[in-house]
């Protein structure tokens, strides 16, 4: 167990380290220079070559590779060269918006997809099966903005039940805000959980045919005992595998649901500096969010060893 | 090549249970209808879309234009069919490129072992931890909007999709008594994985190319949408997307048709991926 904990943890370090080389080498090989950005295109070169020196332009690359990473280890991302402001209070602004955003539908895509999952499970072949498959099949397909779209159409437009787009801020309370970001969850939590049922219902299969849950029913255990507390529990790795990897992918589709709905979270954010050319913001967002990845598919790793006590023992 | 009349007994026996598969027909012929649509629009469309007819801007559905008009006139149906030559192009180049590198490098680190298998397999963890659509912006971003770079920045996300399903289909062929013949035999590690390994993996590598095709195209239409996909005046279904999402209001028509091209090619090839695993694989046939 402690090997296997050990393991985990040096992959995710390695895979930190080489994710800042890739990410500080093409912001390096970019073309644009930030002291040139800051100052406009009527700065003297006195001004551009002192401002240089000041921001460590000047240092040999190493140096500046290792000031960068050990300035984030100490949460100093550098400061934003449009806005001026440090990195990290652009960082924290933005994330009261994207955190709960992400968080609201991993909750909506968990709830739906794995009773979904286990009901058509229990009902394999049938027509119950045959139709929920249908419909998780239809959710895969169907691209999230186009989704955010019909959503805002039909209950923005058409129905007046929540706003078209934007944030009020958390400063009015609690409700306006989740308001706000309720449509974007759901659009954001749609092919999440078509792919999540999916997982669900081909692990609970593989699960039910399994003696143990024969065993089970054969004693006379309820159905719905058998099926929440020894089926889902044994097809909880692969879910949960699928799970880590989505997080990644409902970070990536906040760049897009965040344009859709104009909110100021942190995919917009990274997306207008990469248009903007604000690299120092473009690579404290990116490392951030690859961190927060890395460390997801970490918690995943570990969660294992406590849904499944052969892997503890093990090592 | 003689026409062969009589189909050998294995072709013959997977042809009846590949049409009999409901996915794979379903998907095969939405999949076929799709590409012929997209060959179609070489020669004809209904109407020229680089023609911009200003009177006729934002029309609904009328027998003359099936799908209505966008907001420079013209005509939404052709502009789907235009618009599936890039859909279609941009996911199966970089369905083309992931293949292309990730088999190989998969093959390799599968037939290799020990420290090659270790960095291919450190250097997927590290394309995963990069979400995809993170990067694809960052690389059209950077090296500017356009299909050719939106093709690279999906192909890369490939490469490992790739490498992993080749690597772990040779893994577990690679114990076979037929592979110890064939290096009992004195065959070298390069010519067992082409004359053995290739083909025995060639049929899970089709079913991922399918789901990854799939993923390309929703992929291409996110770009799109962001402005980083192919430009216009070419058209292509997230831009009509982009285009449509202010007009929606007073012309819903204009988010619909491209939404569902969109849904239906998706829909599509993940049906024809389905039922291609069900017909290959026997062992995955039986559990359903």
């Amino acid at each position: 167990m402690a090997a296997f904990i050990l393991k985990r943890l040096a992959i995710g370090l390695a895979t930190l380290v080489l994710a800042s080389i890739v990410v500080f080498s093409v912001m390096e090989i970019l073309p644009g220079d930030p002291a040139l950005l800051m100052l406009g295109m009527n700065a003297t070169d006195e001004a551009l070559a002192v401002l240089r020196n000041q921001m460590g332009l000047n240092d040999p690359v190493h140096l500046r590779y290792l000031a960068w990473v050990a300035g984030m280890l100490v949460g100093d991302f550098g400061n934003s060269y449009t806005y001026s402001t440090p990195v990290i209070e652009l960082i924290g602004e933005r994330a009261v918006v994207s955190l709960p955003l992400a968080t609201i539908s991993l909750a909506l895509s968990t709830l739906i997809a794995i009773p979904v999952g286990m009901f058509a499970a229990a009902r394999r072949g049938r027509i119950a099966d045959t139709s929920v498959m249908g419909v998780t099949q239809l959710g895969v397909a169907i691209p999230n903005f186009w989704f955010a779209l019909l959503l805002i159409y039909v209950f923005a437009v058409w129905l007046r039940l929540v706003p078209a787009g934007g944030f009020p801020g958390w400063g009015g309370g609690v409700w306006p805000g989740i308001r706000s970001l309720f449509l974007p969850a759901v659009a954001l939590a749609l092919p999440q959980a078509a792919i999540l049922a999916r997982v669900t219902r081909s692990a609970m299969l593989e699960v039910l045919g399994e003696d143990y849950i024969r065993t089970a029913r054969a004693k006379g255990m309820p159905r719905r005992i058998v099926l929440w507390r020894h089926a889902l529990r044994n097809a909880m790795i692969p879910v949960l595998t699928i799970m880590g990897l989505q997080f990644a992918f409902l970070l990536a589709g906040t760049i897009i649901i965040e344009n859709v709905f104009y909110l100021p979270g942190l995919g917009r954010l990274v997306f207008q500096a990469i248009t903007q050319r604000d690299l120092i913001v473009v690579e404290g967002v990116v490392m951030l969010l690859v961190a927060s990845v890395v460390i997801v598919n970490l918690a995943v790793d570990l969660t294992y060893a406590l849904v499944d006590p052969r892997l503890r023992s093990r090592a | 090549m003689t026409v062969e009349t009589h189909l050998p007994d294995a072709q013959r026996h997977w042809l009846r249970l590949a049409l009999a598969n409901r996915s794979f027909l379903t998907g095969l012929i939405i999949t076929a209808l799709i590409a012929a649509m997209a060959l179609i629009s070489f020669v004809w469309t209904p109407y020229d879309v680089t023609n911009l007819v200003v009177a006729d801007r934002m029309k609904g559905l009328s027998a003359q234009h099936w799908f209505g008009t966008d907001h420079f006139g013209r005509d939404i149906f052709s502009m789907i069919m235009v618009g599936s030559r890039n859909s279609i192009a941009v996911a199966f180049v970089a369905v083309g490129i992931g293949m292309g590198i990730g088999v190989p490098l998969g093959c390799w680190a599968a037939a290799r072992g020990g420290l090659v298998d270790e960095a291919l397999m450190r250097f997927n963890d590290l394309v995963f931890a990069f979400p995809a659509l993170l990067s694809a912006v960052m690389i059209t971003a950077i090296f500017g909007p356009g299909a050719v770079n939106a093709i690279i920045a999906i192909g890369i996300f490939n490469v490992p999709v790739f490498a992993r399903v080749a690597r772990a289909g040779a893994l577990a062929l690679w114990p076979r008594e037929y592979i110890l013949a064939a290096r009992a035999a004195g065959k070298g590690k390069a010519l067992i994985t082409v004359e053995h390994i290739l083909p025995n993996i060639a049929s899970m590598l089709l079913v991922q190319g399918t789901i990854q095709f799939a993923l390309g195209i929703l992929a291409e239409a996110g770009l799109s949408y962001l402005g980083l996909g192919a430009q216009p005046p070419m058209p292509s279904w997230g831009r009509m997307l982009f285009d449509a999402q202010t007009r929606m209001m007073v012309a819903p028509h204009l988010a619909i048709f491209p939404g569902l091209a969109i849904v239906i090619t998706v829909l599509g090839l993940n049906l024809l991926g389905d039922g291609l695993r069900d017909v290959l694989d026997p062992r995955l046939r039986r559990e359903r």
